[in-house]
């Protein structure tokens, strides 16, 4: 009887508190968040002559990626992404991993190690940036008095200075900063599993090396699944560290340049160059594809392939 | 782990009993050591910067790794700091953008939640669908159109222009956390309410306090990339009465590349008064993400 009632209640009210519910929230996520992006993707298939837009289909993505006015900024700013996510993938997640699983076996103790480990990550990379490249200054010649006393003298170089090793650094600066989160979904992940299945194996005579690869790992499988996709996600979009380090421009002759600072040169303008809206979101669109086609994998592949236990 | 040890234990003679407790204890030992490595890394480099933002010019170079003497002490890059910056205002503006859109985000963001978890109609999950692409889809890559948005509002050099990014960023994950909350609040709590003649906005006010915990794993998860974002300032927003402290900061320390004390000194006011704010809430903070993170 009043389980009717109510019923009846809600199907009278239907429609317009749910309006009033989701209409702020959507308006403005359509209107500064889905709109822009579709608009995006469709500004990349324009072209603009004098003034007028004109709909040139994917010529401005042939000119990208065979212009030699375009292609050779295209390819290295994409080759500079991947690279900086794969050092980002290969060297914060596997170190965040050991941290993790240390962390989760110390219990409560461990508070401390968590908040100072997490601590570079409330930082700006903007502040990150400009404090390691202070660090690393040969004026000032820090890692020259580290480096000496243990005979490694020659490794202190400029190393954002020079082509080869600018990227590479700049990849370390954000893993420095950035390192917390991975050590802290881990951790979540690890401290979840309970304590019956690892004590089990324990009794069975497993070690300690046996639990973790065997139990814990599979079981927080999907977190690192998780963890991959943000990876990839964000860094692949690197573009704070590079700004904060080397402008724009992406030096030493472009060797640090991504995706991310070629797309804000070319749509906003940078020193002598001209701001080009259309080829800007050309270039939108294109890491726009990419990134799908890594959260489709993600989605189709690691995650149909992974088991997701219920604990 | 007790339960698990016994049988090798008991077994075991008194000699391999110390060997075992001993590696034990050396286990604990590099446990230990690494973790105090990775800490140390974490804290050092901006303990150098700090420490020697106190210092004179010659200190800094000479002493890099010395407390401050009172024959080093200096304030010089302070005071440089002060009278060619605004702090206070960069300060100002980055705390007007990231509280805004924060309260925006949590509010329109539970309203959502509340909406697609509580009620049945058409759309529904496509309306939700919607919302969890936007957790993967960076919305910086659709800057160019947002620029021109903005332009034709009149919106640029404003904080409502980046209060309004920021919102439409953050809006993803608050509804993809809290939906999962409200679905889990007793449907009774709010049937009795109802009976008793309380509105659905009534109802809505009711739920929100239970679920406090992930209204506070959503703060935690959306307030820090707000309050660090330097391309929307860049873009939308790169005047002066307009600059946040990471924009602020990039200027400042971009024209004064060259002077160490100043460089020194808005590298320390851009970072501490932050890790303040954080060693005074990591608590709060680590635990909203952490149980965030389980979700």
């Amino acid at each position: 009887m009043a389980q009717s009632q109510v019923r009846q209640l809600r199907r009278k009210s239907f429609p317009f508190h749910i309006l009033v519910f989701l209409a702020p929230g959507l308006l403005i996520y359509f209107v500064f968040m889905c709109i822009p992006l579709l608009d995006s993707l469709r500004l990349g298939l324009f072209a603009t002559d004098g003034g007028v837009e004109q709909f040139v289909g994917l010529d401005n993505f042939v000119r990208l990626t065979s212009d030699p006015d375009w292609a050779p900024r295209f390819w290295s700013a994409l080759g500079h992404s991947l690279v900086f996510f794969l050092i980002n993938m290969l060297v914060q997640n596997p170190i965040a991993l050991l941290l993790a699983a240390l962390l989760a076996s110390m219990g409560r103790s461990g508070a401390v190690y968590r908040t100072l480990i997490f601590a570079p990550t409330v930082l700006s990379l903007v502040i990150t940036a400009f404090l390691w490249s202070l660090l690393l200054s040969p004026l000032w010649g820090l890692p020259k008095t580290i480096l000496t006393p243990i005979g490694l003298a020659a490794f202190a170089r400029p190393w954002l200075g020079l082509e080869s090793t600018a990227l590479p650094t700049l990849a370390l600066m954000s893993i420095w900063q950035f390192i917390g989160v991975p050590v802290i979904l881990y951790y979540a992940a690890l401290i979840a599993i309970p304590n019956d299945f690892v004590e089990a194996a324990y009794v069975d005579g497993a070690t300690g090396w046996d639990v973790f690869w065997r139990i814990k790992l599979p079981l927080i499988l999907p977190v690192v699944g998780i963890v991959a996709l943000m990876t990839f996600i964000f860094n692949f979009n690197a573009f704070d560290v590079v700004y904060a380090v080397k402008g724009a421009l992406a030096g030493p002759n472009f060797a640090s340049d991504t995706m991310m600072t070629f797309f804000y040169r070319t749509f906003f303008g940078y020193e002598l160059q001209q701001p080009n809206p259309t080829m800007g979101a050309a270039i939108a669109g294109t890491s726009f594809a990419i990134l799908m086609v890594g959260a489709l994998f993600y989605i189709f592949v690691w995650q149909r392939r992974t088991q997701t236990y219920e604990m | 782990m007790d339960r698990a040890v016994p049988i090798t234990k008991m077994t075991a003679s008194t000699g391999t009993r110390k060997s075992y407790a001993r590696t034990r204890y050396i286990n604990g030992l590099i446990k230990h050591a690494i973790l105090i490595f990775f800490c140390l890394l974490a804290i050092v480099p901006t303990a150098i910067i700090v420490v020697n933002s106190f210092k004179t010019r010659d200190a800094i170079f000479s002493e890099p790794y010395r407390l401050p003497t009172q024959e080093t002490f200096s304030m010089q890059g302070y005071e440089t700091v002060q009278e060619r910056s605004d702090f206070v205002v960069y300060y100002r503006n980055s705390a007007i953008v990231t509280l805004t859109s924060l309260f925006l985000i949590l509010l329109f963001g539970a309203m959502i939640s509340f909406a697609l978890a509580e009620y049945r109609f058409a759309g529904n999950s496509l309306i939700l669908l919607i919302l969890l692409a936007g957790i993967i889809v960076p919305i910086r890559l659709g800057s160019v159109s947002i620029l021109r948005i903005m332009v034709s509002l009149q919106l640029v050099n404003t904080l409502v222009a980046l209060i309004l990014v920021y919102t439409a960023q953050g809006l993803p994950l608050a509804v993809f956390v809290l939906t999962q909350f409200f679905r889990q609040v007793p449907r009774d709590l709010k049937d009795s309410a109802r009976i008793d003649g309380a509105s659905e906005y009534r109802v809505f006010w009711l739920v929100v306090p239970l679920v406090t915990p992930a209204i506070a794993t959503v703060a935690a998860l959306t307030i820090i990339p707000i309050w660090n974002d330097i391309w929307f300032p860049l873009i939308l927003a790169p005047g002066e009465a307009t600059r946040t402290v990471t924009m602020g900061a990039q200027q400042f320390l971009g024209q004064f590349a060259n002077d160490w004390n100043a460089v020194l000194a808005a590298l320390t006011m851009s970072a501490v008064p932050i890790l303040i704010l954080y060693f005074v809430f990591s608590r709060q903070l680590l635990r909203g993400l952490t149980s965030g993170a389980l979700k």
